[in-house]
């Protein structure tokens, strides 16, 4: 954003000193510009009004905001400053939004789990709120008024009394010398206030992006920099064997190559091992990789298969598996239920593939470390980097840069260790670049599996039991570094969070060793447990002989009160909750006109989920041809998080969800073969492309609710509302992902 | 190592570069035009987007030797003296999420519009088909061109 150049009158800080009787001699204190800041050489931070680590304001009334989330399009930076500048008060283009780097004085940098605007909705209007109420003080403290004689309005006061106003940037000096309010003191806007939040705005970003001018990782240059790409382990713990060192050197352009630390223990965000090149190039650096001719012990995980390891999974079901949850008794249910139904659902291995592949660009200076990678959490960044190099964590500067795209990828930093080992290593700026075939290969995998869902009714067609199992591989490894052979209680919770009235239930998860990085993709274990929950209650449809969307209702319409039922995320109770999820569905039911006459071979799928505090419903459109190809013209979601700050952003992330669904539905799959991946670029692992996008119509929810989740809850309802759209098209029951060619003749 | 001249943008630059080198790293790592996006390497996502002699190509894919005094175009210097209509209708839309395939769509959907000046959505998903988003913003693509196409 531009910083508008305007006249302030400065008032001196001796009559603010005066007047509240504060001691002269008081300096302001620069620990209000951060340290990081601070070593960063040549840049100039003058002494600014700093009341929250959010924000800080110049004399000339430009505002600094140090939003400590990253962008990587889920529109939550211009999100977060609709926050910070509603309840400053401040005029728009006067924000200028300061580099995103790690520091513990932030709390959790973790941008991630759809929490960057509900979890930070109070916390960034009150560092608005307290530094208007300081500007505030120190204007009615110039005039001699009472500070109700004040009124702070897009970057300027008035006196009340007088009819003078004066712009922010006159009372800087003297606000910054007055105590940091209680929060207790600060009055936020009411709702009705606001004028950014909850307006569309145009994404911040929009001028860059469209000029080619925005910098993402892979586009970081600095001063004499290098540029590095690796051969690593085909196979997850495999080692480096050997390579051609000579024939690598011999390529023009080629300077060093350099072994990579070999991976120990769980694998957390590690560096997978291998062997990098450096060259004055990325072309050089590739070509030198090609010369190389890297040999790798496969090691342990070397018979992972894909097709072998999901007999396994179903084995381990047929096994039962542990129990992480039960109500009720749901074995006697089902024995005295008088129909059963029992369906298997399937979701393979999938992949993040975000169009820039990761990338970091470290520069080790004499013991002085500097990264900027678009990694999703920099304080991640420097925990991981520090062992690596021998410094503290806090003593790295990390900067985020845009991220282009991340889906869960970025939260794992393996690839700035690299860039940090290796500028460590040759002593220069080095960027370390991820070609595609690098990210498909070397991943943390969205995991594979299987799901096992036998439901008992009663006389009435009323679900009695649901009998849960899952298995698949966890990502706790990554996650907290713990090892464990089954997916927890944790991941398989979305199943129990749905607000279902069914007396009788019981979760189980079944053996399932990781044998390749199992990470968090966009939605997580939602993608699944929503592909099979919401399935599973059109197969009651179909063989009640209901209308799904009457069997949806009935699901919510009774919910049982269960104080048990705890939700961490979204702690409402379950009455509220069903009422909140059946009110998304109708809506879209209604937005698609469900029920309605429709041409042959064409139907409309519904589906429903909540998930990180949100809630949403999908109803597809969905036309299978003769020769049985899908095609879904059109799309209704419905999503209530609350209340949606950034209301276009929201509806852009639930018109992007559907199409991220769909590429799981339609396309997506990783397969593993003799433990190394077999897909290697967008030819072998497709995402949806422009003509399979649907024109996508989005309502959007406000309430009283606390805010939820926007960037991952539209996905979930997506796969099974596709899925019951071709039920309901054609008939066929589709249970395994992706739909690829099983309605083709 | 071979010397290339080619024009940039209007500027003529001089590169030593090996003849194999693709343009899309003559471009970012010699030349420092970062806007052109390294996403596949392989002709299959369109994040590189850029024009040789007018004409729309993938510069992963076309060695420097073959780009050798022709004159190419990249989202710097698709409209030097502001916004052309696309990047004009881009913002309006608010069409990027991410923004990092942006540039090659700009650069297509310039290039489509200046063959056919009013595309049908059928148009534009043909035309379009090869430039990959994984944030999903095709629907805003098309009404972006679409906008384009009335406003330009």
């Amino acid at each position: 954003m531009a910083t508008t150049n305007c006249a302030v009158t400065n008032i001196s800080r001796r009559d603010v000193i005066k007047t509240l009787g504060l001691a002269t001699g008081f300096v302001l204190s620069s620990s209000v510009v951060p340290k990081s800041l601070r070593a960063l050489a040549g840049r100039a931070v003058a002494d600014p009004f700093s009341p929250s680590v959010y924000l800080a304001i110049d004399e000339d009334g430009t505002v600094h905001a140090y939003l400590h989330r990253v962008e990587m399009g889920q529109g939550a930076r211009t999100g977060m400053t609709q926050m910070l500048a509603d309840d400053l008060e401040a005029d728009w283009d006067r924000i200028h939004l300061m580099e995103t780097f790690g520091d513990v004085k932030f709390g959790s940098q973790n941008t991630d789990g759809s929490t960057s605007i509900r979890m930070f909705y109070d916390a960034y209007r009150t560092a608005g709120a307290t530094a208007r109420h300081m500007l505030e003080d120190a204007a009615a403290a110039h005039w001699r008024v009472d500070r109700g004689q004040v009124e702070a309005r897009n970057h300027r006061i008035t006196n009340k009394v007088s009819g003078e106003s004066l712009d922010y940037g006159a009372f800087v000096a003297a606000a910054a010398l007055l105590e940091v309010p209680d929060p207790a003191w600060v009055t936020l806007k009411t709702r009705a206030q606001h004028r950014y939040i909850g307006t569309s705005v145009q994404n911040l970003y929009a001028v860059d992006f469209a000029t080619g001018r925005a910098i993402f990782g892979q586009d970081v240059r600095r001063e004499g920099m290098v540029y590095a790409v690796a051969a690593r382990p085909p196979v997850v713990r495999g080692t480096l064997a050997g390579y051609d060192r000579a024939a690598a050197l011999a390529v023009a352009g080629v300077l060093d190559i350099v072994e990579l630390p070999v991976m120990e223990g769980a694998w957390g965000f590690q560096p997978l091992g291998g062997v990098a090149v450096v060259a004055t190039n990325t072309w050089a650096a590739i070509r030198g990789r090609e010369a190389l001719a890297a040999r790798f012990h496969a090691g342990p995980n070397a018979s992972h298969d894909t097709t072998e390891y999901e007999a396994s999974l179903w084995r381990a079901i047929d096994g039962g598996g542990e129990e992480t949850y039960s109500r009720g008794d749901v074995e006697g249910a089902l024995a005295s239920s008088t129909r059963r139904i029992s369906a298997d659902y399937f979701v393979p291995y999938q992949h993040h593939a975000p169009m820039e592949p990761p990338a970091a660009t470290a520069d080790w200076n004499a013991g002085d470390l500097k990264i900027w990678t678009s990694c999703q959490d920099p304080q991640a960044v420097q925990n991981t980097v520090g062992p690596y190099v021998g410094l503290e964590p806090a003593d790295i500067y990390v900067e985020a840069t845009l991220l282009g795209g991340a889906f869960g990828r970025k939260s794992k930093p393996d690839f700035a260790v690299e860039a940090a080992v290796l500028s460590k290593h040759v002593g220069r700026p080095v960027k370390m670049i991820w070609t595609r075939e690098d990210d498909m290969r070397h991943g943390f995998y969205h995991a594979i599996s299987a799901q096992r869902i036998e439901v008992g009714l009663d006389p009435a067609g009323r679900i009695q039991a649901w009998d849960h199992r899952a298995a698949y591989p966890s990502l706790m490894e990554a996650y907290t570094g713990q090892v464990v052979d089954a997916a927890t209680s944790f991941e398989v919770a979305p199943v129990m969070e749905q607000p279902l009235a069914v007396p009788h239930m019981r979760i189980r998860s079944a053996e399932a060793k990781a044998h390749v990085r199992v990470g968090w993709l966009r939605s997580v274990t939602s993608i699944q447990h929503g592909f099979a929950v919401g399935s599973m209650v059109d197969e009651i449809a179909e063989v009640t002989g209901r209308r799904p969307d009457q069997v949806w209702y009935d699901l919510f319409g009774s919910v049982l009160s269960g104080a048990d039922l705890t939700d961490p995320d979204r702690p409402e109770p379950r009455p509220v909750v069903a009422e909140r999820l059946s009110a998304v569905l109708r809506r879209v039911a209604d937005m698609s006109g469900y029920g309605r006459v429709l041409p042959n071979r064409t139907g409309i799928g519904l589906a429903a989920f909540t998930s990180f505090g949100s809630f949403t419903a999908a109803a597809l459109e969905v036309e299978v041809s003769e020769s049985g190809e899908v095609r879904v013209p059109r799309a209704w979601t419905a999503i209530d998080c609350g209340l949606a700050v950034s209301p276009d952003r929201v509806t852009a992330q639930m018109e992007g969800a559907v199409v991220f669904g769909l590429t799981i539905a339609l396309h997506g799959q990783i397969t593993v073969k003799n433990g190394s991946v077999e897909q290697d670029n967008f030819d072998g692992y497709e995402i949806c492309r422009i003509d399979e996008a649907p024109v996508v119509e989005v309502a959007i929810f406000e309430n009283d609710h606390p805010l939820g989740g926007a960037g991952e809850p539209g996905v979930p309802p997506v796969a099974a509302a596709l899925s019951n759209g071709i039920f309901a098209a054609v008939g066929k029951r589709i249970r395994r992902l992706p739909i690829g060619d099983q309605l083709k003749a | 190592m071979p010397k290339y001249s080619l024009r940039v943008n209007g500027d003529t630059h001089e590169v030593d570069a090996p003849e194999d080198m693709p343009l899309l790293w003559v471009l970012r790592d010699l030349l420092g035009l970062t806007g052109t996006k390294f996403g596949c390497g392989e002709n299959l996502c369109g994040a590189c987007t850029v024009y040789v002699d007018g004409s729309p190509v993938r510069s992963c894919s076309r060695a420097i030797s073959g780009v050798a005094n022709r004159s190419v175009t990249t989202i710097e210097g698709l409209s030097p003296d502001g916004l052309n209509a696309v990047q004009e209708a881009w913002i309006a839309e608010d069409v990027p999420q991410c923004g990092y395939c942006q540039s090659g769509q700009i650069m297509a959907a310039t290039a489509l519009l200046a063959e056919n000046p009013d595309p049908s959505d059928e148009q534009i998903d043909r035309a379009m088909l090869r430039n990959l988003c994984r944030c999903g913003t095709y629907q805003r693509i098309r009404k972006a061109i679409h906008r384009a196409a009335r406003e330009g």
